[in-house]
C-alpha cells in the first residue's frame, strides 16, 4: 500500500484523533462528576436511585472511550504507550484500579446479597470520579511537565525514579490539571442532571452546585490556561530531530495556527455559555453547550501539544529521549491502515447518537425507576 | 540476573492472574449473548410473554457477568504498555492496530447496545430491541475476533519486517494478520468453546431448578434453546480443537510436545488418553517420562499432520537437533541469534558515528542472521522449553473434559425431549457440577495456549525476558497482590449476586 499521503500528514492525523478522543472523554465524565454529587443532590433514597440511574446508562460509553483511547494511543503512537505505561506505573495502576471498581458498582449496589452493601459501591463510585478523574487529570498533565524517561538507542526505556509515576503528584501544574478535570466533571455532571432528570427538587439542587462548582472550576482552568500558555516548552529540529528548549512554544503554536486558537475560544465560549444558560435562563439543554465546548476545548489543548514541532512528552531525565509524534508514532503502513479503519468513526458516532436520542426522548422520573424492575 | 527473573516471573505472574481472571466472565458473555438473541427472537417471533420473561430472566444473569467482564479487561489492554513496554514498542507497530479495532468496531458497539438491550424494553420498538439484542451478540464476538487476531499473531507471526532503524517490528501486510491461519482457528475454537459454556451454564441452572421440582416449563424450555445450540457448538468446538492442534504441529512443535509430554520423537506417535509424569525426567536424560501411561497409537501423528504414519518431534529432537528430520539443535540458533544482536548493535554504532559503507555491511550480516534474532536473548537451550507437566496436564484435562460435555449434552437434550428428564436426577446432578468443570475446561486451554509458548512472548521473535517493562520487581509484586485482593473480592461478589439472582428465580422478572 504506498500512498501519496505523507508519514508526517498521518502521525499529524492520529495525533488530531487521539486528541478528539480524549476530547471526547473528558466531556463523557459527566457521568463521574454525577457519581461524586451523589448525596449532595440527592437526599432521599429514591432520589439518589434517580441520580444512579441517570449515570447509569451513560457509565459504558465514558468507559469505552477511555478503552479506545489507550487503544489508539498504542496503535498509532506504540512508544508513548510503551515510555509512558512502562514507566509512570504506579499512576496509570492506581488510575485503572479506581476505574476498575466503578465497572462493577452500578450492576452490583442494589442487588441483594452484595457482598460489601450498597454504602460500599457508593463508595466506589465516589473514589471513580474523585480520585480517578483526579489521577487522570495528573497523567495528562504530564505532556506539559514531562516524566523521568531515558530511552536507548534501540527505543527501550527505562524510569529513573522509584517513585514510577507518583512523583507527579508533587508537581503543582499536575496537581491543578487533576483538580481542574475533577470539577469540570462535577460540571458537567450538575448539568447532566439538570437536564435528564425531571424532578424539581434534584432540578434545584443541582442549580447550586453547577454555581458552586464553576466558581472553583474556572480558577483552575485560567491557571492551568495560563501555565500552559506561558510555558516555554520544548521543540526539535523535523530535519536532525535534536531537541531544544523553545520560547513559549505552546502560544507559538496557536498563533501559528489561527484556526486552532480559534476552536479552543469557541470551546472555551461554549461552555460558558452553557453554564449561562443554566444559571440565568434555566434552560435544559444547557448541557449540550457545555459538552460540545468541552470537547472543543480539550481537544484543542491536546492538539496543540503535539503540532508544530512540538516535544509533546518531555524527558526530565535526558532531554533527547523525549517523545515527538514523529519518533513515537507507528510506521507508515500502520498509520495508513488504522486511517482508513477510521472512516468508522463517523459510523459509531452516529449509532451513538441515534440510540441516545430514542432513549432519552422522555426525561427520567422517580416513577420511572420505580416501576422498572431492570434499574439499578 | 536475579533481579531480572524476579521482575519478569512477577510480571507474568500478574498477567496470568489477570487474564485467567478476565476469562472467568468473557466465555459466559460470548454465548449467553446469543442465547438471549435466540430466545428474544422465539418471543417476538410467537408474541408469548412468558418468553419475554424467560429472555429478561437471562438477560439479568448476562449484566452480572458483563460488569465484571468489564472491569477486568480495562486492565488487560493497558497491561502491555504497564507490564510489557519493551514489547509493546517491539511488536506494536503490528499488535497495537487489532486492539484499537476492538475498541471502536467491538467495545463501542457492545456498550452502546447494552444499554438499549438493557433499559430499552419500553423505550424503542419490538423490532429494535431485538435488534439491539443481536448487535450485543455480533460485537461481544466481535471484540473476540480482534482479541484473538493479536493474540494468533503471538503464536504465529506473519506480515511483517524488522526495521533495524526503528529496532521494532513494522507491518507489512495487514491482511496476513488478519486472516493468519492460527488466529482463525482460534477464533473459531475459542468462540464455540464459549458457546459450549454458557450452553452448560443454562443447562446447569435449570437442571438445579428441576432438582428443587421448581420453574419446571422455564427449565425445560431453557434446556432444549440451550442444550441444542451447545450440542451443535460442542462439535464444532471438536472440529476445531482438532484444528488447534494442527496448527500448533506446524507453527509451535515445542508446545505440541509438552501438550503430550513427548520427549523422544517418532512416526506413528500416540496420545497419552491416561497419563501420569514422571516429576524428575529431564529432558535429554533418556528417562521414560511417564509413570504411568495408556497410549492410542497413531493418534498424535494423525492430530498434528493428519497423517497416522507421520514423524511428530519430541523435545530431545527441538532442543538438541535432528538431523535425520533436517531440525537445527536449539544451540545452533542461538549462536546465530548472538551473531544478530551483534550484527544489529554494529549497524547502529556505525550508523550513529556516520559511517555509512559500515551500516550497510553490517545491515547485510544482520539480514543473514536475522530469523534468529530472537533466539539470540536466549541464555541456554534449556530455556526454550516451557512447563511441560503443566502444559501436558492442562490439555489432557480439557480433552477428557471436552469429551464428556459431548455426552451431557446428548443425554440432557435427548431426556428432556422425551419428557423423562426429571426421573434422571443423575443426570440433572452431573448437569449442575459441570458447571465449573467447563469453567475449569476454558482456564485449562489458555494455559495450553499460553504456558506452552513460552519461553516467547513472540512465537520464536521476542522472548518473554526481553518484553518486559524495565521495573523494579517490587512494584509489580505490590501491584500483583492488590489485583489478586481486589478481583477476588469482587469474584466472591459476583457469585453471591448471581446465585441469589438464580435462587430468586425468573418468577422475579
Ligand atoms: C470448554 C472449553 C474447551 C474444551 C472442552 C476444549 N477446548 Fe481446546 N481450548 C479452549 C477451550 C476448550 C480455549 C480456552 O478456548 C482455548 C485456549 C486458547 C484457544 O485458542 O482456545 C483452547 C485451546 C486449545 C489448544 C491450544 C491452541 C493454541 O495453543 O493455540 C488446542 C490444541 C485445543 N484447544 C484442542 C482441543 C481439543 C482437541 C479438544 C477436544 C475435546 C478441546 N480443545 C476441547
Ligand atoms: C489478553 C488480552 C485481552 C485484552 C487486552 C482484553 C481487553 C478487554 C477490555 C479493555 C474490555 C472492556 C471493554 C469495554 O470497555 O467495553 C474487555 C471486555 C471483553 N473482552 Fe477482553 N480482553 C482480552 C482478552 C479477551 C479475550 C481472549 C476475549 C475473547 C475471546 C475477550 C473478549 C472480551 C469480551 C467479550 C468483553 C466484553 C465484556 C465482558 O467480558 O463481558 N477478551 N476486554
Ligand atoms: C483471556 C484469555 C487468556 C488467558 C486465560 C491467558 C493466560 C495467560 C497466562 C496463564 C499467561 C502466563 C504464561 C506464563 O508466563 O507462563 C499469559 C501470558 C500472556 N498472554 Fe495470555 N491469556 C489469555 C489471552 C491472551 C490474549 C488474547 C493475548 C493477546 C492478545 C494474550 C497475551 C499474553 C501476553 C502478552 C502474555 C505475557 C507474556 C508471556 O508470558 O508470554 N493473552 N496469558
Amino acid at each position: 500500500m504506498d500512498t501519496m499521503i505523507s508519514t508526517y500528514t498521518l502521525q499529524v492525523y492520529w495525533w488530531l484523533l487521539v486528541s478528539i478522543i480524549g476530547g471526547f472523554f473528558v466531556m463523557m465524565t459527566f457521568v463521574q462528576g454525577g457519581q461524586t454529587l451523589l448525596y449532595r443532590l440527592g437526599k432521599t433514597e429514591s432520589e439518589r436511585d434517580l441520580i444512579v440511574n441517570a449515570m447509569g446508562r451513560k457509565w459504558e460509553l465514558t468507559f469505552t472511550t477511555l478503552v479506545m483511547f489507550g487503544g489508539a494511543l498504542f496503535a498509532a503512537f506504540p512508544l508513548f504507550y510503551a515510555v509512558s505505561f512502562g514507566g509512570a506505573y504506579y499512576l496509570w495502576m492506581a488510575i485503572l484500579f479506581f476505574f476498575i471498581i466503578q465497572a462493577v458498582s452500578y450492576e452490583y449496589r442494589k442487588k441483594p446479597n452484595n457482598l460489601f452493601g450498597e454504602r460500599f459501591y457508593e463508595w466506589m463510585l465516589f473514589l471513580n470520579g474523585t480520585v480517578g478523574i483526579f489521577l487522570i487529570g495528573v497523567a495528562l498533565g504530564t505532556l506539559v511537565t514531562g516524566g523521568h524517561f531515558v530511552r536507548n538507542d534501540m527505543n527501550l526505556s527505562h524510569w529513573t525514579t522509584g517513585s514510577y509515576g507518583l512523583e507527579a503528584l508533587l508537581h503543582p501544574f499536575n496537581l491543578a490539571f487533576g483538580l481542574m478535570l475533577v470539577f469540570l466533571s462535577r460540571v458537567l455532571g450538575s448539568l447532566y442532571i439538570y437536564y435528564v432528570i425531571d424532578d424539581t427538587e434534584i432540578q434545584k439542587r443541582a442549580l447550586e452546585t453547577l454555581k458552586r462548582n464553576t466558581l472553583i472550576f474556572l480558577p483552575l482552568f485560567l491557571f492551568v490556561a495560563g501555565y500552559i500558555l506561558s510555558q516555554n516548552g520544548y521543540r526539535y529540529d523535523p530535519k536532525s530531530h535534536v531537541v531544544s528548549a523553545a520560547t513559549l512554544q505552546y502560544l507559538h503554536n496557536y498563533l501559528s495556527y489561527p484556526a486552532l486558537l480559534a476552536i479552543l475560544v469557541a470551546g472555551v465560549v461554549s461552555l460558558l455559555w452553557g453554564i449561562y444558560l443554566a444559571l440565568f435562563k434555566h434552560k435544559n439543554n444547557a448541557f449540550w453547550y457545555a459538552a460540545l465546548g468541552t470537547v472543543m476545548t480539550v481537544t484543542a489543548i491536546l492538539f496543540d501539544l503535539g503540532i508544530n514541532y512540538t516535544v509533546f512528552y518531555p524527558s526530565l531525565s535526558d532531554l533527547q529521549s523525549s517523545l515527538t509524534i514523529e519518533n513515537a508514532s507507528g510506521s507508515h503502513y500502520t498509520l495508513f491502515v488504522m486511517s482508513i479503519v477510521s472512516l468508522l468513526v463517523p459510523i459509531v458516532l452516529a449509532y451513538i447518537y441515534a440510540v441516545w436520542r430514542s432513549m432519552d426522548k422522555h426525561k427520567l422520573t422517580k416513577k420511572e425507576i420505580e416501576s422498572d424492575p431492570h434499574h439499578y | 540476573m536475579e533481579h531480572i527473573d524476579m521482575l519478569v516471573d512477577w510480571s507474568r505472574a500478574q498477567f496470568a492472574l489477570t487474564a485467567l481472571y478476565h476469562w472467568l466472565f468473557v466465555p459466559l458473555t460470548l454465548g449467553l449473548t446469543f442465547i438471549v438473541a435466540i430466545m428474544e427472537t422465539i418471543y417476538v417471533k410467537t408474541g408469548d410473554e412468558w418468553w419475554k420473561k424467560t429472555t429478561k430472566f437471562w438477560m439479568t444473569v448476562l449484566a452480572i457477568n458483563f460488569a465484571i467482564g468489564l472491569a477486568t479487561g480495562i486492565i488487560m489492554e493497558f497491561e502491555f504498555g504497564t507490564n510489557w513496554s519493551n514489547y509493546s514498542w517491539i511488536v506494536g507497530d503490528i499488535f497495537g492496530a487489532p486492539l484499537a479495532i476492538e475498541g471502536l468496531m467491538a467495545f463501542f458497539m457492545e456498550s452502546t447496545f447494552f444499554a438499549v438491550m438493557f433499559f430499552g424494553w419500553d423505550k424503542v420498538s419490538k423490532k429494535m430491541h431485538l435488534l439491539s439484542t443481536w448487535l450485543v451478540a455480533i460485537g461481544s464476538n466481535l471484540s473476540a475476533l480482534w482479541i484473538l487476531v493479536a493474540n494468533g499473531w503471538m503464536q504465529h507471526p506473519m506480515g511483517m519486517r524488522f526495521n533495524p532503524d526503528t529496532a521494532r517490528n513494522e507491518m507489512q501486510n495487514f491482511w496476513d494478520v488478519l486472516f493468519n491461519p492460527n488466529a482463525v482457528n482460534k477464533f473459531l475454537h475459542t468462540v464455540s468453546s464459549s458457546y459450549v459454556l454458557a450452553s452448560l451454564f443454562v443447562v446447569g441452572v435449570s437442571a438445579w431448578y428441576l432438582l428443587k421440582r421448581r420453574e419446571v416449563k422455564f427449565a425445560k424450555r431453557s434446556i432444549i434453546v440451550a442444550a441444542s445450540f451447545g450440542l451443535l457448538s460442542s462439535l464444532y468446538m471438536l472440529t476445531t480443537g482438532d484444528q488447534s492442534a494442527y496448527q500448533v504441529a506446524h507453527t509451535q512443535p515445542m508446545k505440541l510436545a509438552a501438550m503430550e509430554g513427548l520427549y523422544k520423537g517418532e512416526d506413528r506417535a500416540g496420545i497419552i488418553a491416561f497419563g501420569i509424569l514422571d516429576p524428575d525426567k529431564k529432558p535429554g536424560d533418556g528417562k521414560d517420562p511417564f509413570i504411568v501411561k495408556l497410549e492410542i497409537p497413531g493418534a498424535l501423528s494423525f492430530l498434528g499432520y493428519h497423517d497416522l504414519q507421520a514423524f511428530v518431534p519430541g523435545v530431545d529432537d527441538l532442543l538438541y537437533g535432528n538431523d535425520k528430520h533436517h531440525i537445527a539443535a536449539i544451540q545452533q540458533k542461538i549462536d546465530e541469534g548472538k551473531k544478530a544482536v551483534a550484527t544489529l548493535k554494529a549497524y547502529k554504532e556505525a550508523k550513529k558515528s556516520g559511517d555509512k559503507e559500515r551500516a550497510k555491511a553490517a545491515l547485510e550480516r544482520f539480514r543473514a542472521h536475522e530469523k534468529y534474532l530472537g533466539y539470540g536473548y536466549l541464555e541456554k537451550p534449556e530455556d526454550a522449553v516451557p512447563n511441560i507437566a503443566l502444559t501436558f496436564y492442562s490439555f489432557h484435562t480439557m480433552v477428557g473434559l471436552g469429551t464428556w460435555f459431548l455426552i451431557l449434552l446428548i443425554l440432557t437434550l435427548y431426556y428432556t425431549m422425551i419428557n423423562e428428564i426429571e426421573k434422571k436426577r443423575w443426570i440433572l446432578y452431573a448437569a449442575l457440577w459441570s458447571i465449573p468443570l467447563a469453567y475449569v475446561a476454558h482456564e485449562m486451554g489458555w494455559i495450553v495456549a499460553e504456558v506452552g509458548r513460552q519461553p516467547w512472548a513472540i512465537q520464536d521473535l521476542l522472548p518473554v525476558g526481553m518484553a518486559a517493562s524495565n521495573l523494579a520487581s517490587t512494584s509489580v509484586m505490590i501491584t500483583f497482590w492488590l489485583f489478586a485482593i481486589l478481583f477476588t473480592g469482587l469474584l466472591i461478589a459476583e457469585v453471591k449476586i448471581m446465585t441469589t439472582q438464580i435462587k430468586n428465580g425468573p418468577e422475579e422478572h
